[in-house]
Formats: structure tokens, sequence, C-alpha cells
């Protein structure tokens, strides 16, 4: 028990050194010199040839869409992670509280409106897919918990469909693009917004499913498992 | 005092307190909580280390958090999806090593 004792006062010890270090180091780093030019006015002067006026979603879409596209699959995989341990459990009745009822009523047309907006603007000012995707997909949670048996209820064939649906048409234009002669991801200039809007409305779709997917915590459908 | 240096400490500072606990806390969920603190605080450093001196708005840290953001909350999941898991299958939500080392009557930490 002594020694027991001893072993975790010598982790604390050596776990707070490196955290002190690490501490150090980083501050060292953001006192003393300026963190790079940083790539803002590189990104500012390749902005009049990119397919968004908006810089962050240049960057997101045009001049990094590997990440873009890697992301959506990091989430597509994490879905099929969450699926592969199971259904969804059936969690015991509840009785939604009627506030929580009437406010999903009241607020739930404005949901997709908020979506499309958010899609429309992200090309020029700050919105984009995930935004969107996030506000689609708390649509999806506040119905879920309005629900008398929340979660398991969500069609599954549906949701499969969708939830690879982002990461699908992200790489059938990618890909898509190539046939016309461009490179992997490089949009044709006259088509370059209308193939992001594209590509941005079938990942807030995929977004929100993966994430309404990702919060019931299994595969739906109903069952007991 | 510079705003983005502000940010960035305060992120330094979140980022410190979630590692302190991913390691010394021994339940998953405590865990998992802690995982989430680091990356907050990552993504607070890193816009406000991108933010330090300019006057402008760095583009890139903004599309890198944004991402990391996106990848955060789908690795939470699948990590809460494997605690319920390991939780149904072992009636604790504890890592093997903690589990031998952890007596059953005491209320986890």
């Amino acid at each position: 028990m002594r020694a027991d004792r001893w072993h975790r006062h010598l982790l604390r010890l050596v776990l707070g050194l490196a955290l002190l270090a690490v501490a150090a180091g980083v501050s060292l780093a953001l006192m003393t010199a300026p963190v790079a030019p940083g790539l803002g006015d590189a990104i500012h002067g390749a902005l009049p040839g990119a397919a968004a006026a908006n810089p962050v979603t240049a960057v997101l879409l045009d001049f990094r869409g590997y990440d873009t596209l890697l992301e959506m699959a990091v989430l597509t995989a994490a879905l099929a992670g969450v699926w592969s341990l199971g259904r969804a459990h059936r969690t015991r009745p509840t009785n939604p509280s009627p506030v929580l009822i009437g406010l999903t009523r009241v607020i739930a047309p404005l949901f997709p409106m908020i979506c499309g907006y958010l899609l429309w603007v992200g090309a020029d000012g700050p919105g984009g897919a995930f935004q969107a995707g996030a506000v689609l997909a708390t649509a999806a949670v506040l119905y879920v918990l309005s629900e008398r048996r929340p979660g398991p209820r969500l069609p599954e064939q549906p949701m499969r469909a969708g939830a690879v649906a982002g990461l699908g048409v992200f790489l059938a234009v990618a890909l898509g693009v190539m046939a016309g002669g461009g490179r992997f991801l490089e949009y044709p200039a006259p088509l370059g917004s209308g193939l992001l809007l594209l590509i941005e409305t079938a990942a807030a779709v995929g977004i929100a499913l993966i994430l309404a997917g990702l919060f019931i915590g299994g595969r739906p459908g109903g069952g007991d498992g | 005092m510079d705003n983005g240096l502000l940010f960035a400490a305060g992120g330094l500072g979140v980022f410190l307190i979630g590692a302190w606990a991913v390691v010394l806390r021994a339940h998953l969920i405590r865990k998992i909580l802690a995982l989430n603190l680091m990356s907050s605080g990552a993504f607070l450093l890193l816009v406000g280390a991108g933010a330090i001196g300019h006057a402008g708005v760095d583009p890139v840290p903004q599309a890198m958090v944004i991402t990391g953001i996106v990848v955060s909350i789908s690795a939470t999941a699948l990590g809460l999806a494997i605690v319920l898991r390991i939780a149904k299958t072992t009636g604790r939500a504890l890592l093997p090593e903690d589990r031998e080392r952890t007596p059953t009557d005491r209320p986890l930490r």
C-alpha cells in the first residue's frame, strides 16, 4: 500500500514536470518569435482564382480540398465504428416535457431555413457545410429527444444512404473533373462555384445524418442489443 | 496585451489541465472529457497564435480548427460508444490496468 502511494506521488511529480516543460516551451515560442508570417497574404493573393470568395471556405474546399475530403472520410468511419458496436439501445419510455415538444414544433421549420442560408452564404461570408450540417443535426437530435422512445426508431436504410452521400458526392465530383482533363479536386473555372455548392449541400446532409447517428449511439432500426 | 496572445495562453492552460486529468483520472468518461479539454485548448492555442500581431484574420488556422472540431466530435462519439460497451461488458468504465488496481467498493475518481 505504501509503495502504491509512493508510485502515485512519483507519477504526479513526473507528469507535473513534463507539463511545466510543455508550458515553458510553448510560451517561449509564442513570446519570442512571431508565429511565422502566416499564410494570410498568400491566401488573399490567390483568392481571385478560387471557387469561393470567403477565404475560410476557399481554404477548406479549394486550396486544401484533401483535408476536407479526408475529414468526411473520418466522420463516415466514426459512424461505421459506432454502428459496428451494436444496435442503438432501446431506452426506457420517457415522457418528454411539453415544453420540449412545443418548442420543437415551433422552431423545427427554422432549422432547414437556417441550414440553407448558411450553405448559401458560405461562399462569400462566414458559414458553410459544417455549420449547416451541425444546425440540421440539432434538428435531428431535438426530434430524437422529443420522441417517447428516443433513438432506435430512425429509419435505417435512408440513414445509411444519406450518411455516405457527403463523402460519395465529394469523391464523385473530385474524380469527375478528371474526365474533363482536370486534376483530382481541381474545379474548372466556370463550374467552380456550382460544384462547390453541390459538394457542400451533400456534405451538410451527410454531416447532419452522421452526427444524428453518432448521437443515438448505435445502429438505428430498433431491437434491444 | 495582444488579444491573440491572451487566447493562446488560455488555450495552453486548458490543454494542460486536460493533459493532467487524462493521465490521473481512472474513470473513462472523465478521460474522454479530459481529451476534449485538451483538443479545445489546442484549437484555442492554434487560433490565438494565428492572430498574434495580425490585423486581419489568417484563414488557414481557422480552416484547420474547423476541420479539427469535426474530427474531435466524431472521435468523442466513437469513444463514448466504446466506453458504453466496456461498461456493459465488464460492469465498470475502467481500463484493464485500472480495473485491477481500483477496489470495487471505492467510488471512482
